[in-house]
């Protein structure tokens, strides 16, 4: 008999698997204020000599043992080449019972992590989010135990706090020096920010550095430096630098896209946020790009200027601030090439950590100081939860990634069409609840927009803008499904193959195995 | 009515069906491949079945390819392809229209 208890996003929770974890039904988005303390690892002393090796087969058989909680970073995205060289050899020595603990998964990693499922190499997974024939086996109960789902700042505060401990981080990086000092900017294959790695090479007892290209000591700048890492290890490839990032960014031309983003526009610029000195985060997608254009035009029209944007960066961001829009970017990772390339020449893009960017637990984020966020969502309900991690046959296909995070934002703005194919986006009920509705405060369609009822400040700023009708979330919700019909329910069974995390660590929803 | 030939209407695109209607055994038989069979199979296949028997056919085999077609798409898919596989497609049943 399985047990349920609700949360106060009315979720039921697996209760006997809540009380074996130790976890908290999620209460709030107020984080309270209170004194944590940080955990600690452990530290090899060295004098920094002798860290050089070429062989991964020694690294992983000298410290990798069964049962530990192995990490890597998802920044080489697509073009990685790290995560299945390494796990290969691990699998090849039969270690056994390992937790993973990526910032990401991506889809070049999957075949490979459900592979080491199969072989009871990994037996524990903790990710910001998973897909393709991933999140299709976990989804249909190839893990054993359940998924743990955690933002980027998320990941970050359980670093910190030790919820995650990682025993052993494999970090790849297009270049370093013998001792282990690196960036993210220069070499072949290049991604820019080491935002998300910066907490693993801090906190975990060993750090293994693979690189493609040593280069002359000291290396500098250096993002991740010499007193945290253990081991540097050369390999071939790190990545493929075509495949790391969207190449050159194309403008979406889809008149739907376009449409959405001139709206969203419209709500920020006639929001009491659109005032010289104000921060924003888009994001990437079609429609954020959009976004970015039609708010240049704005702030050079109004003279109003950004004192920062936020997040994962792309090249038209890049373009703001060599424009002087924006003063300063705030980089935790770069989605394209330019926004990679430019980190390069300008002092005013700084990298960030997971930590500074969005971790609750410390003594300010840079998403607390965020007015303007856009985010996107799979789908949206009445109450304005939102779900990026679940398709709507309960397949596992998402990604927190910062989602819950910059939703803390003073204005979150959700942009989504009404309907995608025959699915509609806004539903009564979300699949999984991500993102708690009490941080989302407007809601842009191609139709017209709804305001959350609590900001009854932003329901009379929209009264009368032209081009922005305003309807409740309940009506658009109706048209939705007016067009596409209703569906049939989603079967799933009694198993939780996942649990979602709110980004203080509470549990928000769980994920349940789907029947076929 | 009976039907003779095979014949397709539709295309692969996304929110589109692609009607495949050949000579059946007596009563209707739909392969539907969809992305959203779960949610939307047997609407779908209801649909179908509701636009053939305004068009009075009883017996068809129907192969269907659906990328999230909405309803509307699917009835006039099926009616062009049912017309076209009756050999009607020119001088069509207004009626059922």
């Amino acid at each position: 008999m399985v047990f349920y208890l609700d949360n106060n996003v009315k979720r039921s929770l697996p209760d006997d698997l809540m009380n074996k974890l130790g976890y908290q039904p999620y209460k709030s988005t107020q984080i309270e204020n209170k004194e944590v303390s940080r955990a600690t690892h452990k530290v090899a002393i060295s004098t920094g000599d002798n860290k050089v090796s070429n062989s991964i087969k020694e690294i992983v058989a000298n410290n990798v043992k069964d049962g530990m909680t192995i990490s890597f970073h998802h920044h080489f995205r697509e073009g990685d080449f790290v995560f299945n060289l390494v796990m290969q050899e691990i699998m090849d020595q039969g270690i056994k019972d390992l937790t993973l603990a990526p910032s990401s998964l991506t889809n070049v990693m999957n075949n490979m992590v459900v592979k080491a499922i199969k072989a009871g190499t990994v037996t524990n997974i903790t990710s910001s989010g998973m897909r393709g024939s991933l999140g299709d086996a976990v989804s249909h109960g190839a893990l054993a135990n359940p998924v743990i789902f955690r933002s980027h700042g998320n990941r970050a505060r359980a670093i910190e706090q030790g919820d995650i401990k990682i025993d052993v981080a494999f970090l790849g990086v297009p270049n370093s020096d013998r001792l282990g000092n690196a960036n993210g900017m220069d070499g072949k294959a290049v991604f820019g920010s080491l935002g998300y790695a910066l907490m693993d090479a801090q906190y975990a007892n060993k750090v293994v550095l693979l690189t493609d290209n040593l280069v002359p000591y000291p290396n500098t700048p250096a993002s991740i430096n010499q007193t945290q890492v253990d081991y540097v290890v050369q390999i071939d490839k790190v990545g493929d630098p075509e495949k790391i990032g969207s190449g050159a960014t194309r403008f979406t031309k889809d008149p739907k896209e376009l449409k959405i983003a001139a709206m969203v526009n419209e709500v920020i610029t006639h929001s009491p946020y659109f005032k010289d000195g104000f921060s924003f985060q888009t994001g990437s997608g079609g429609a954020a790009l959009a976004v970015t254009r039609y708010l240049r035009e704005s702030m050079k029209n109004s003279n109003i200027r950004a004192s920062f944007a936020l997040g994962g960066i792309t090249k038209p961001t890049i373009d703001l601030l060599e424009e002087g829009l924006v003063d300063k970017v705030m980089d935790v990772q770069d989605f394209d090439k330019g926004a990679a390339e430019s980190m390069h020449t300008s002092r005013n893009q700084q990298e960030i950590d997971a930590s500074w960017y969005a971790d609750p637990y410390n003594k300010g984020a840079m998403v607390d100081q965020l007015d303007v966020v856009i985010l996107s969502a799979l789908e949206i309900d009445t109450k304005f939860n939102v779900n990026v991690m679940t398709g709507s046959d309960g397949v596992i296909r998402g990604a927190i990634g910062g989602h819950q995070d910059a939703a803390t934002g003073k204005l979150t703005i959700i942009s989504a069409p009404l309907v995608r194919g025959r699915i509609a986006t806004i539903v009564p009920e979300v699949t999984t609840v991500v993102t708690p509705g009490d941080s989302i405060d407007v809601l842009v369609t191609e139709v017209g927009i709804a305001i959350n009822p609590k900001r009854a400040d932003l329901i009379e700023a929209m009264k009368k803008v032209p081009g922005v009708p305003v309807f409740t979330i309940a009506d658009l919700q109706k048209r939705a499904s007016e067009i596409v019909g209703t569906p049939k329910p989603i079967e799933y069974t009694d198993r939780t193959v996942a649990l979602v995390e709110y980004r203080d660590g509470t549990i928000i929803d769980s994920i349940k195995q789907v029947k076929d | 009515m009976e039907i003779e030939n095979t014949a397709l209407a539709g295309t692969l695109e996304s929110s589109d069906i692609q009607i495949m209607i050949s000579k059946g055994d007596g009563k209707i038989t739909i392969e539907l491949e969809s992305d959203v069979k779960k949610e939307f199979g047997d609407e779908i296949e209801s649909v179908i079945k509701q636009t053939l028997a305004a068009s009075n056919i009883e017996s068809a085999k129907v192969k269907a390819v659906d990328k999230g077609a909405l309803n509307c798409v699917i009835r006039a898919r099926t009616l062009t392809a049912a017309n076209r596989a009756l050999g009607i497609a020119d001088k069509p049943s207004w009626e059922v229209l």
